[in-house]
This record gives structure tokens, sequence and C-alpha cells, in this order.
């Protein structure tokens, strides 16, 4: 893949950079990169394409009857990447690619990492997490995704009221609890923030509150500067931990920095210069 | 200790190792992989000049290393922690007796804390007091991720380690250093989960519960973590190097530590041999919040000094000359710190 032009609106259109839509029924490279593009690094709330996390997308058509063969290669920044994290991306990898019509055969195959003889195994069995990992995997996948669709909510909320402050010097921080989403300026920023809401069934009219917690509850006024705290610190581990995981795949293999789209949140002024070849724009300019 | 700009830094490196990563000395892939993950991190967040070749990074000595610190890199006293990591390597990662022996023979310079695994049952805790009766160490480091037999890590909250901890307290091992940062197991839950060090820090008040890497990247919980318990500290083990990879990141994880525990809960390391200290001593001393970054105070040189060596040096009641001491910040015992100045509002 490579890394998305910033012309087009940042996350409008997620899918604007790869290829033109081909006729129905045929599998493609892009066809599966497009199925990718749905597939999230739970932890870093992004997708694995942007993050430079495919490896390779092999496409062999079969038989009419039978379906296409695609073989797809996944990598990580480090051979020590929590397995369950691996797991989770390379099966979900595997869904994505299977609910794509005129696919036969999927190969879903995480190299280079401790457990990769363990993943690609439960993988080529459809032996599911527990299947996989045994003993040592007690519990389901489902507590571990609902911890990290919280954060990125919390992030996400964080990012867009901290914006309102830097934008208006006067507004107390007590006063954001009742801010509502309609008070929101338009923008990535905002769309964001109802797309992590909406993965948890919060509300997204205009007069719904922006800050409240994962089950939609507010905050009294006098919780209302920590919790904006509490949610600050959760942001700045999303966007640094990001930001490491980026650097250390492209240490670990040399070019793999094409394959990532600029991530704005959290990136410094030097990023900018490692990418010559974008124009970062503002927000819908 | 290092000086600049007439001011005096009393340096304490709280975070090193002495390893032995040689191909003869691993065991399996895991051994490899293992330390070329170190060294990936080595060459992502150091500057091009301090950048080692494979070889050196695999193994330094103990010659080597005094020179890093002491010689070239302003350390004033520096204490092992070691990871055993015996599934990993035959003779272990960290090498105890070259380090023990080590600081055996530069007990002004070194300070030798030992390491246990509670899942080593009735036959660990005589090991462990055999272990501190030669060695006499006051702190251990805990890898909660390593592996071990059919198991993949534990934790502090498990009923055995729970045993363990009642023998440091009875055998005066009073400061725990716990693993919590990148990572690799245990599986079956978030595996950077901080949690467990809050039920520990609760049920063992007298112990000090160093939580090094800061909980990376799980900086929230650990703060929210730290606020409410006295006795849980942070240690900078592998946030510092961010400081040239990532300025504007560094600045705001010490923003939010000074913010959430304090002054006198955050301990300097270099992590040595992932990075030495010498060119971190001197960008910290550098070092400043971005101007733009209004939701955080400036950093001040007191906080610095208590940074760079005098919280480990009070811990570890390691002596330092009169004229470097610095009182502790009148901050409360728990709750965040300073919210009036590193605020928002204050900015405004």
């Amino acid at each position: 893949m490579t890394t998305a032009p910033l012309e087009a609106p940042l996350d409008a259109h997620p899918d604007a950079h790869l290829g033109a839509e081909p006729p129905a029924g045929v599998v493609t490279d892009d066809v599966v990169r497009r199925s990718l593009h749905t597939v999230l690094d739970p932890e870093l709330d992004e997708p694995i394409t942007e993050l430079g996390f495919v490896r390779s997308v092999r496409v062999a058509r079969g038989a009419v009857d039978a379906g296409a063969t695609v073989e797809v290669h996944l990598r990580l920044p480090t051979s020590f990447c929590s397995p369950n994290f691996a797991y989770l991306m390379a099966s979900d990898s595997k869904d994505a690619i299977s609910a794509i019509p005129g696919v036969g055969t999927v190969i879903v195959e995480l190299d280079d990492h401790h457990d990769s003889g363990l993943i690609n195994a439960g993988l080529a069995a459809d032996a599911g997490y527990r299947g996989t990992f045994r003993h040592e995997a007690e519990d389901s996948l489902d507590e571990l995704r609902g911890t990290f669709r919280r954060k990125a909510h919390t992030a996400a909320m964080e990012r867009c009221l901290t914006g309102l402050l830097r934008a208006d010097r006067d507004l107390p921080e007590e006063e954001l609890g009742r801010v509502r989403l309609g008070d929101l300026p338009a923008g990535r920023e905002k769309d964001a923030l109802l797309r992590r809401r909406s993965a948890l069934g919060l509300p997204g009219d205009d007069g719904a509150p922006v800050l409240v917690d994962a089950e939609g509850r507010t905050y009294p006024e006098e919780a209302v500067p920590l919790a904006l705290r509490r949610a600050r610190s959760t942001r700045i581990s999303i966007d640094g931990n990001a930001h490491f995981c980026r650097g250390l795949l492209r240490t670990r293999y040399e070019g793999s920095g094409t394959d990532q789209a600029f991530r704005p949140e959290g990136s410094e002024p030097a990023d900018q210069h490692g990418l010559l070849n974008l124009t970062v724009k503002g927000p819908h300019s | 200790m290092y000086s600049k700009d007439g001011e005096n830094y009393f340096i304490v490196d709280a975070h090193i190792a002495l390893w032995d990563a040689r191909p003869e000395n691993q065991r399996n892939i895991h051994g490899k992989q293992f330390i070329d993950c170190f060294y990936d991190y080595h060459r992502n967040l150091s500057p091009e000049s301090e950048q080692w070749t494979y070889d050196e990074y695999l193994y330094q000595g103990g010659e080597r290393l005094m020179k890093d610190l002491f010689t070239d890199g302003y350390v004033d006293h520096a204490i092992f922690q070691p990871a055993y990591l015996g599934e990993f390597y035959h003779r272990g990662f960290g090498q105890t007796e070259e380090a023990y022996g080590l600081a055996a023979a530069n007990p002004d310079r070194l300070t030798y804390n030992h390491c246990f695994d509670p899942r080593q049952g009735e036959a660990g805790l005589d090991q462990l007091r055999a272990d501190h009766e030669r060695m006499g160490f006051q702190g251990v480091k805990l890898y909660t991720a390593e592996w071990h037999g059919e198991s993949r890590g534990y934790k502090l909250s498990d009923p055995w380690t729970y045993r363990y901890f009642e023998e440091c307290r009875k055998l005066g091992i009073r400061n725990i250093h716990v693993h919590k940062g990148p990572t690799i197991r245990p599986l079956d839950r978030d595996a950077f989960d901080v949690s467990d060090v809050d039920h520990a820090a609760s049920d063992f008040t007298d112990l000090n519960f160093i939580v090094e890497h800061v909980g990376l990247p799980r900086l929230e919980d650990f703060c929210w973590i730290a606020t409410q318990e006295p006795n849980v500290h942070g240690g900078l083990a592998v946030a510092m190097p961010f400081m040239h990879s990532r300025p504007r990141y560094f600045a705001q994880i010490i923003g939010e530590l000074i913010y959430w525990i304090g002054e006198d809960r955050i301990q300097f390391s270099s992590d040595y041999a992932l990075w030495t200290p010498r060119w971190l001593v001197e960008r910290f001393v550098d070092f400043q919040i971005p101007e733009d970054m209004t939701e955080y105070a400036q950093l001040t040189t007191a906080q610095k000094k208590k940074i760079l060596g005098l919280n480990a040096a009070k811990m570890y009641g390691i002596p330092v000359p009169a004229e470097l001491q610095i009182p502790d910040a009148a901050e409360t015992a728990t709750g965040p710190r300073q919210p009036e100045r590193a605020d928002l509002a204050s900015a405004r």
C-alpha cells in the first residue's frame, strides 16, 4: 500500500486512496486491502493497513466455482508484541477477507512473531482464540476489545474538548461538562469521536453531552477537570504508543515506512520531514 | 556528578543491567528475538552518534559498564535490576554473579538488586533466603511476563507472590521494582495491566513498588494507581530516550507524572545497556516543556535534581553530599499534585 495522499480530507474517506471500484465479484489486491482497512490494531485504534502491518497480499484466481485464493502476510513492530493483540488482528483479517464475495480460500500468516507457529496453526484450523492458545487463554477477547474501544472513545473526546479550550482561552474547564456534540466544530476530530461513540452505542445527536464515560454517564461539575485530566493521560498513552510502534516497525523492516499513512494525532514536527512528499492541510481544507 | 550552568546534579541510574545475549548463551530463537527487540529499541530511539553495533550490544562486561556509567556517564551510583529469562538463555540474561561481584567490589558506586520468581514455590523461597543471606540486597526486580515452564507470566496479586512479599518484609527487602512496559505475557488479560500493582501496594504498605517504564503504554492506569498509593513510584526506564526521538511526547509524559504522582516519586534510569546514561543526563538537564504546551508547568531545576538522583538515593539510603540535598515538596500523599500549576487554566 502506498501512503495516503493528504489532499483528500483526512479520515473522511478512508478508502479514497485505493484504486477504482473493480467489477463486482472480481477479487483483486485492492479489494483485499480495502477489506483489511476495516481491521484495527485495538490498542492503537488505527487500521493495520495504515500502520504498515500488511506485509503482502497475493490473490490467485481459482476455478470459477471455487473462488479466489487469498494469501496475506502480516508483520508487527517486534517479535514480542502481545500475542493476544497479534491473534486478534490476524483473525480479524481472516474474517474480513472471508467475507469478500468471490473469495474461496483464505490464508493469513503472521510473520516473525514469537508465537507465529502457534497463531498461524490456529488460524489455519479456525481453532479460535481459546483453541489456539489453550490453557493460556482463559477468557475470550471480547473484554480486551471492549477495553480499547472505551479508551479510543476517551482519547477522541479529550482531543475535541482540549481543542475547544485552546480555541477559547476564556472557557473554564468546569464548563466542558455542558458541551454538546452540536457545539463541536465539524472536522476529522469530531468525526472520529462520533465513530467511537457509535461503536459504544452512545448517542450521536447534536444535543448529546460530549464529556461522558463509556456508559454515557456525565460528570458532576466539580469532577469535570479531573475527568479531563484522566482522559488526557489516556490520549497521551495511545498517541505515544502509536508513534513508538510505527517507529519500531520502520526500524525492524527497512522501507516499511512507505506503507504507513501519516498520523496527525501526537505527531511531532520532525515527523513531517520524513514525509516530504506529503502536504499536510488542515481538516477539510 | 554532573554540573551545568553552576548547578550540580547527583546522579543515580536506578535501572541498569549486565547482560549476556551472545549466541552461545541463547537457548532458543526467543533468546535471539529478545535481544533483537532490545536492539531495535536502541536503534529506534537513540541519536545516531550513540548507536552501538549489534556485536557490541550483545555483551558489554564489567569494565565497559564501569566506563560507560562512571567514567563517561556522570553517574554517581547505579542499581542493578536483573531480568533472569532462564527460558531464553542458558545462563540467564542478567548475569547474577558477575553483577553481584562487580557491586561487591564497588560498593560506593553500585547496588545489586536481585530477582525472584514466585512460581518456584517453596524452593524459590529457600533460595531467596539463601541469596539474601549471601548478597544482602534491599530490592528485587520482578519480570512478571517471564516464561516459566507452561506458564508465560504471573501477577503481583497471585497468592504465591504474596508469600514472597511476606518473606521480603521479614528479610528487609523493601524495594520491589516491577517491569510494566513493553511486554509479552500473560496472555489472557491485557498484558500491560498494572492493576496487580494496586492490589499489592495496598496490602504491603511498608514496601515500595517502583513501576519501571511508568506503565507505558498504560500511563493513565499507572498514574491513577500511583495517585492513590503513596508507596508507588515511577521508573523512567525506556521513557527517557524519547527526549531525542519524540521530545513533545516525553514532555507530556513527564508533565503527567509531575501532575499525578509528584516530583518526589520519579526515578531516572538509562536502562543500561539499552542506552548509555551520558547523553540522557545531558539532555534531561537541558530539557524543557515546550512553551505551547500550556497544560503543563515548566520543569524546575529542583525537580530535575530529584528525578536524576535524589529520589532513588533516598529510597536506597545512598549518601548524598549535604550541599546537594533538597527537601521534599510540600505535596499531598495522595491525589493530583499542584493542580493549580499544571492546568490549562494557569496559562491564561
